[in-house]
């Protein structure tokens, strides 16, 4: 990609905890950002810029990012910046701030407190405040029913839902970050009585304590504080109408267009797939199975407004050719249904390991599980196990708005 | 919710008092407004779909939806009347209601489509607690509050009920049967704990109970005979479908042969666990005590296995 490489250099996370430790968010953060500056070698008074992701209405107090600054410690005064999302949109800006070429190095964090509320019902407060959140409709409801209606228009069953789940608890079982939660075969997951029909229990994730931080570093100064640094070859993040009623909810269409726009500067070179009008990709994203939705809701101004195309086919197709194909994916799925529609937009072949850490069915420390996808894809590169990882953070009711993230070390 | 405090913890509530109030907008509170009357509107967007619940843009575009070549004629926000009744087009079932839902007792989430709408609205749905009535593809129309109700929200819909497809028709008519001669006998017989045939003086079959005429040869019989109340089950079947003649569910139906006879009855097979019955078995009569004895069939609760060896083939030939 034209502009500055910059890398991921440090990640470091809490172990998650599904019951409340007693501490505040700062004391809950505070480890983590030592942790992540001691990886780096950094002092804060070095970092360039610092960015966070929380939610007030975790903690219930308004500005509560604003206290969580004493764990990093701006004194004398930092460069700060806050979203009001996961964490992993917090390293997106960061990442654009590095473009800038004024400074080297950020300091990026998120962490939540999920248990100090009815997290089910804290999420009703994203909805739009006409239709959806006076009807009280909770997030495990909302994304039951577009459980269900990708189940009806892909013909998968909730066994394959299980699928997902058991080997998610088996994979986070291995975590020692990760909820620790009893792995079940599928099977054990199938005798769960339905939470909403038609997800049960272990298709949620769980209601999770936690906090992430990761470090970047631009150029030269990655390579000295870090001996194989994370590169983010391409990252980026598209957005979809709100309303479920008006968007397919059996595809991600803005997964897809992330996907094509973050690979678009990975080292396997995608100039052929620039090539096709924008006027054919949206007639090959419907051959790829989307159904007229696509052509009534956001998904087609932004199709035109990528301009490079392709089709959700057509990332498929590049990770055939070995192009992009990543070697490892971290998806941000909070329910099992989310990883089949992801599998399905990113073109994922079968052998892509997914969620190796257990993924958010793991843990799902709330405004920081995004940000883990990134830190846990770069450990893998930093370990040497992956030459090129995908990671996915979503945001939103029902995978309303997607980032993309492709890694690669050097 | 914290589970197990390991420090000190305080309540706390995040609220508005009162509510807070949110301006509507022209579009939104058309549809409010709408609500409040009982209709349900959509907005044509400047493609001329219509969009329900509307909003002030083109979800496609993001254009307002005042404009367009639907609108140009009049420029404006065009309104359009739809349903009443629509088409599920997604669903989710919900056991356990939670305090903020919209119904007390398990219900469905939908996606709804009305009838004349491009897009779906998102409701509750009240199948009166039956989840298998959910489906897509399912009509509904709304339940509204009452009238004085109604104050321009969108839970002035109540819920989405199924439009009706089936209904219930009581159907009763009276008799009163005559047995008939070999019948009223054959059940005087059993009375007694006897259980009586006829044998044709043609074909010399014996039949149980008899009909007063052999249906081979079509002439009268008169020569009695009684059989015993042991037999063959020669053929049955497992009911899993209650049934107030039966012990429980499931249980089993059999044609039995009665030694002696050259016509199987059709009874209830006890004392044995459904998945061991089996033709050729042997059965016998479980009658119920003498003092309640009556002209009917119901002295015989069921057969029960008497134990012996299946008998062979050949004793049942022509029966199996």
């Amino acid at each position: 990609m034209a502009g500055r490489d910059v890398a991921v250099v440090a990640f470091a996370q809490t172990k998650h905890a599904a019951a409340d430790s007693g501490l505040s968010e700062t004391e809950m953060l505070q480890p983590v950002i030592a942790e992540v500056l001691g990886q780096a070698g950094l002092a804060c008074a070095q970092i360039g810029f610092t960015c966070s992701g929380s939610c007030d209405y975790l903690a219930g107090a308004p500005f509560s990012f604003v206290s969580a600054l004493d764990a990093v410690g701006a004194w004398p005064p930092i460069s700060e910046s806050h979203v009001e999302m996961d964490a992993a949109w917090a390293l997106y800006e960061a990442w654009v701030r590095l473009q800038h070429g004024d400074i080297d190095s950020a300091l990026v964090y998120g962490f939540g407190k999920s248990t100090q509320g009815d997290l089910r019902e804290i999420m009703t407060l994203q909805l739009d405040p006409y239709y959806l959140a006076p009807l009280g409709l909770d997030q495990v409801s909302l994304a039951a029913l577009q459980a269900r209606a990708y189940l009806e228009a892909s013909g998968r069953t909730e066994r394959d839902l299980a699928d997902v789940a058991a080997r998610s608890l088996r994979a986070a079982a291995a975590n020692p970050y990760a909820v620790q939660a009893e792995a079940l075969t599928v099977d054990e997951v199938l005798a769960q009585p339905h939470a909403v029909t038609p997800l049960r229990p272990a298709d949620c994730a769980p209601i999770t304590d936690g906090a992430a931080a990761i470090v970047l570093a631009a150029g030269d100064l990655a390579r000295r504080l870090r001996e194989r640094p994370a590169w983010i070859r391409g990252i980026d993040h598209r957005i979809e109408a709100h309303y479920p009623g008006v968007r397919d909810l059996t595809q991600s269409a803005s997964t897809a267009q992330a996907a094509r726009a973050a690979s678009a500067g990975s080292s396997g070179s995608l100039g052929s797939l620039g090539s096709l009008g924008s006027a054919g990709a949206v007639g090959s994203v419907r051959a790829a199975g989307a159904v007229e939705a696509v052509g009534s809701v956001g998904s087609v101004r932004t199709v035109g407004a990528v301009g490079a195309a392709g089709s959700v086919r057509a990332v498929g197709s590049v990770g055939a050719a070995g192009a992009a194909r990543p070697d490892v994916a971290e998806l941000h799925a909070q329910f099992s249904h989310e990883e089949l529609i992801l599998r399905d937009a990113l073109g994922l072949a079968g052998d892509v390991l997914v969620n190796p850490s257990g993924g958010p069915l793991g843990a799902n420390p709330v405004m920081a599980t995004g940000l883990i996808r990134i830190g846990e894809a770069a450990a893998r590169i930093f370990d040497g196990s992956a030459a090129r990882a995908l990671a996915h953070a979503a945001s939103g009711p029902c995978l309303q708005h997607n980032l993309v993230c492709v890694l690669e070390g050097e | 919710m914290p589970s197990e405090p390991a420090g000190l913890f305080a309540d706390h509530a995040l609220e508005f008092p009162g509510g807070y109030t949110r301006s509507t907008g022209p579009v939104i509170g058309r549809f409010l407004t709408e609500l409040r009357d009982g209709r349900i509107v959509g907005v044509a967007a400047p493609d001329g779909k219509i969009l329900v619940p509307p909003f002030e843009y083109d979800p496609a575009t993001g254009a307002s939806v005042g404009g367009g070549p639907a609108n140009a004629e009049t420029g404006q926000y065009r309104f359009v009347p739809v349903g009443p009744a629509g088409t599920v087009t997604a669903w989710a079932w919900v056991r356990r209601p939670r305090d903020v839902h919209p119904l007390r007792q398990p219900f469905g989430w939908a996606l709804i489509r009305m009838d004349g709408a491009d897009t779906a609205l998102l409701h509750a749905v009240d199948t009166g607690g039956k989840e298998k009535a959910m489906r897509t593809g399912l009509r509904v129309r709304p339940r509204w509050r009452e009238a004085s109700q109604r104050v321009g929200h969108i839970r002035d819909i109540e819920c989405f009920v199924p439009e009706v497809t089936m209904l219930t028709a009581p159907s009763r008519v009276d008799y009163r049967l005559p047995a008939g001669r070999a019948l009223s006998r054959f059940l005087e017989g059993i009375a007694q704990g006897k259980i009586l045939g006829h044998r044709c003086g043609v074909c010399g079959q014996v039949y149980v109970p008899m009909r007063g005429l052999c249906p081979v040869d079509g002439v009268p019989t008169s020569e009695e005979v009684e059989v015993p109340d042991t037999g063959t089950i020669t053929t049955f079947a497992v009911n899993n479908i209650p049934d107030p003649r039966a012990p429980q569910v499931p249980f089993v139906v059999a044609h039995i042969l009665l030694d002696g006879a050259d016509t199987a009855i059709l009874a209830l097979v006890g004392g044995v666990p459904a998945n061991q019955v089996r033709m050729g078995m042997r059965v016998r009569a479980a009658w119920r005590p003498r003092e309640e004895w009556a002209p009917s069939m119901a002295n015989i609760r069921w057969f029960e296995p008497t134990g012996e060896a299946d008998a062979p083939a050949e004793s049942c030939e022509g029966h199996f």
